[in-house]
């Protein structure tokens, strides 16, 4: 049973690395053709039918090119600091439920890697040290431009961090629990038992702060476009830089697929219907990561630290109290 | 066997971290160990089962570090060696080595003499987190609120240090206000 176990948790791991990695290239393709049909262009159209294999040939030329470790960087920490995003994204994955759990050749397969009881915690925590990265990146890059947007980088963790926090802390009240699996259990009755008719508010606040933990736009301040460069990735090349992105799509896929667990009724009783339910939320919210890229412009890093503590944490806070209250 | 591998694999990892941590003269090094080193730590919560612990962890130290960071950032060059301003290293090496002996013998002895129980032993079937809350609001409640009025008078002292001229905001004033202001600030210097 030991080993059994042992090897099945390593498939499991293999897949959700595989699969995700390839989704994050996958997703670069997603992201420039929707950008393009919102823009009215037509997008990566040479490699392949309708250029489809274009992250393909990207990800030849990423790891293709030549590594550049350029003089006055402090090299450890450079080179550290691209492997932290890619692989804190793979490890929150760790906690996530993608799928009910079904059974192939008479074996039960839950597909989670580890149902720890403090899920949602553990995922959280994990995301967040993956704004590590872009830190170490842009401060061991002798480059002041780097260094600009790794303060916004700083800025950025400690504003969103405590709306996470805080927004979760209702819905938590309600179910009791801190387990992903517990809490697709408690909206399993259906789309009126759904987590986000009892609360609203957590559900809006929750997704606003993803924006920030998956530095989309318009919290794009750790790459800010503005200044043309690429903020932390200045000085980078190559398949580091390329690790940033992997780790930033896959983010967005992750965080795609907590948001409907924990107030979407998740993959629901656990039909086959369900699964392909869970996976048509979170399509949705991966291409509103891309709408918004689209359709806003990015705001100030004090406009964000203004919304984060003066609005979105009052606003917090006070769902809490009124869910406790409503719960007494 | 696994968590054997586990505990060695992390101890070591960790004091590697801390040990980079207090010798070497580069600030950005420093820093990150010490986050690293604060990470590897909550391996140990998560071997002895203590789930809720070990992710509170990381998601409390990796802030807390976030913050220092922010600070090293201002306050020096971070990709250059800072110098030290060195003592008599065989008294500092002398009390380190007695002050860490010390500690582990603090925390040794009791294990040695007696057999540890715990006052608060795992119940089976209940959660990680509800097992902490209990403890926290029955034996530890006092301990805990006094810890929480603590933060709170921090934050006030901490908003009224930051909060001088918290009111004004140069993006949002025209240039002429802007141009105002500091001359303002000019007379008061002059006089």
């Amino acid at each position: 049973m030991e080993m059994a176990y042992l090897i099945e948790t390593i498939i499991k791991i293999v897949i959700v690395m595989l699969v995700f990695s390839a989704l994050a290239g996958i997703g670069t393709y997603f992201e420039r053709k929707i950008l393009a049909f919102m823009q009215r262009r037509l997008g990566p159209m040479n490699v392949g039918p309708y250029g489809v294999l274009q992250f393909g040939a990207d990800a030849i030329k990423l790891f293709t090119k030549e590594d550049i470790v350029p003089t006055n960087v402090v090299a450890p920490v450079f080179k550290i600091a691209p492997v932290i995003t890619a692989a804190t994204a793979f490890i929150a994955a760790a906690a996530i439920p993608f799928l009910p759990s079904f059974t192939i050749f008479g074996y039960e397969v839950h597909p989670i890697i580890a149902d720890i009881n403090i899920g949602i915690l553990y995922i959280l925590g994990i995301m967040g040290v993956g704004l590590y990265g872009p830190l170490l990146g842009g401060m061991a890059s002798a480059n002041k431009f780097a260094l600009l947007s790794a303060a916004r980088g700083a800025a950025v963790f400690i504003s969103y961090e405590v709306v996470t926090g805080l927004s979760i802390l209702a819905p938590i009240m309600m179910v009791g629990s801190l387990s992903l699996i517990d809490f697709n259990e408690y909206q399993a009755g259906g789309i009126t038992s759904w987590m986000v008719w009892t609360q609203p508010v957590a559900f809006i606040l929750f997704w606003i702060a993803a924006f920030a933990e998956t530095g989309r736009t318009p919290f794009h301040l750790i790459a800010n476009d503005h200044e043309i460069i690429d903020g932390f990735g200045t000085e980078y090349s190559g398949m580091r830089w390329g690790l940033f992105f992997i780790g930033e799509y896959a983010n967005m896929f992750f965080i795609s697929f907590m948001i409907p667990i924990l107030f979407l009724g998740g993959y629901g009783d656990g039909s086959f219907l369900g699964a392909l339910a869970l996976l048509g939320k979170m399509s949705f919210f991966f291409f509103f990561f891309l709408w918004t890229r689209a359709a806003w412009p990015d705001v100030r890093p004090d406009q964000l630290m203004m919304l984060c503590w003066k609005i979105l944490m009052p606003v917090a806070v006070l769902n809490i109290l009124v869910t406790a209250i409503v719960m007494m | 066997m696994f968590e054997a591998i586990a505990f060695y694999l992390f101890a070591f990892l960790t004091i590697v971290m801390f040990f980079i941590t207090v010798t070497t003269a580069q600030a950005l090094y420093a820093l990150t160990s010490l986050a690293a080193g604060m990470i590897f730590i909550s391996a140990f919560f998560f071997i002895l089962g203590a789930d809720f612990l070990g992710a509170v962890q990381i998601v409390v130290y990796s802030g807390a570090v976030m913050a220092l960071y922010a600070f090293g950032m201002m306050f020096f060059d971070t990709t250059r060696d800072v110098k030290e301003k060195k003592g008599n290293s065989l008294i500092i090496f002398g009390l380190s080595t007695l002050a860490a002996f010390l500690v582990v013998v603090i925390f040794v002895a009791p294990m040695v003499t007696d057999n540890i129980t715990a006052f608060y032993p795992i119940i089976e079937g209940v959660g990680n987190t509800q097992e902490v809350g209990v403890v926290l609001f029955t034996k530890y409640l006092i301990p805990f609120e006094v810890a929480a009025v603590m933060l709170l008078v921090a934050m006030v002292a901490g908003i009224v240090l930051a909060g001088k001229k918290m009111d004004l905001s140069l993006t949002e004033m025209s240039d002429a206000e802007i141009r105002d202001m500091r001359e303002e600030k000019n007379k008061k210097v002059l006089s």
